[in-house]
């Protein structure tokens, strides 16, 4: 483990001098936005990977994208807007919660909730169908004598 | 005997949930260009770099657009279908020569046939931008007033072309 960690570390500055090392000297402050903008979004030819991250050939249009946006004055959300537009919302790692979006935050409670009355339900039948058995006073009085005849 | 058929039930569903999902591709994300106008743009033409297009030409028409490049492997795979759906004019396919050298597009297009209409030039692949583009090959179908109905991402198969691609052709041309 130790020394994986050791040999990440000594990758890590080729990798930072690899990237993008030419915009950074254009605008650190503005490459810095761009790199916490490109976190949010997904990169969509790689899984799971986010555009900041990665190295692909859309990721890297996309990067150059936001550079050309920002310096154009576009604000986040725009920029986001029109990743958006283009690509859908799950072109973003935290999608809005919305009119198409809210039956995935909301399918998981109705579920337990579901769940919680087919149990409730149950146990009430349960309790329905096991019902204390009444006897009649002949029929007590016929169980006491075998009872006692036993004895 | 309600005991067995529900969980029966519950595991059938989820059975069906899962295998629909196996045939699912991640990597298919829903085009949210679909039943919007396509994007207005003006780009050279990649035979004849002086003379320009824009889909503003095409109202009236129903017509493909194909997103390729001379790097993209699939767009080997389709290109067959496509000389077919040239050859028997089915509806026009225009090309989005997309990010690639001039040259080498015109040089796959001389080696293995052009079954364009006439082919855009993308260079930079800020039309395939506004296009939703992030997987070469891939191919819209756009309708008499200029609006996206289908978008086809990846390589388009005959299956793809019997069952999706000329069924909406036939309709959209009856409009």
């Amino acid at each position: 483990m130790k020394h994986l960690l050791l040999a990440m570390m000594l990758l890590l500055p080729v990798s930072v001098y690899a990237g993008e090392a030419r915009d950074l000297a254009d605008d650190p402050v503005m490459e810095r936005r761009m790199i916490n903008l490109a976190e949010e979004v997904r990169c969509l030819v790689c899984q799971s990977e986010t555009v900041a991250s990665s190295r692909s050939d859309w990721s890297n249009d996309v990067r150059q994208i936001m550079r050309e946006k920002m310096q154009a004055g576009a604000t986040d959300q725009e920029i986001k807007d029109i990743l958006v537009e283009r690509f859908g919302k799950s072109v973003l790692f935290d999608p809005p919660v919305d009119g198409e979006t809210i039956p995935l935050w909301i399918a998981p409670f109705v579920m337990l909730l579901l769940g919680v009355a087919a149990l409730f339900y149950q146990l009430r039948k349960r309790r329905q169908t096991v019902p204390e058995t009444q006897l009649s006073d002949e029929a007590q009085k016929r169980a006491a004598a075998l009872l006692n005849d036993q004895e | 005997m309600m005991r067995f058929i529900l969980p029966l039930v519950i595991f059938l569903a989820l059975a069906a949930f899962l295998f629909k999902g196996l045939s699912l591709d991640p990597r298919e994300v829903p085009s949210p260009l679909i039943d919007k106008p396509a994007p207005a743009f003006t780009l050279p033409q990649l035979h004849n770099p002086k003379k320009q297009f824009s889909p503003q030409d095409m109202k009236g028409k129903v017509w493909m657009l194909n997103v390729w490049a001379s790097w993209c492997g699939s767009c080997k795979d389709e290109h067959p279908i496509l000389m077919d759906i040239a050859q028997q004019k089915i509806v026009p396919v225009y090309g989005l020569n997309y990010k690639d050298k001039r040259e080498d597009g015109l040089a796959t297009l001389r080696n293995s046939g052009d079954p364009y209409t006439l082919v855009i030039f993308d260079a930079d692949g800020k039309v395939g931008f506004d296009y939703g583009v992030y997987g070469v090959p891939e191919t819209y179908i756009i309708d008499k007033q200029g609006v996206i109905r289908d978008k086809i991402i990846g390589a388009v198969t005959r299956q793809n072309l019997r069952e999706r691609i000329l069924p909406l052709i036939e309709e959209l041309k009856k409009q």
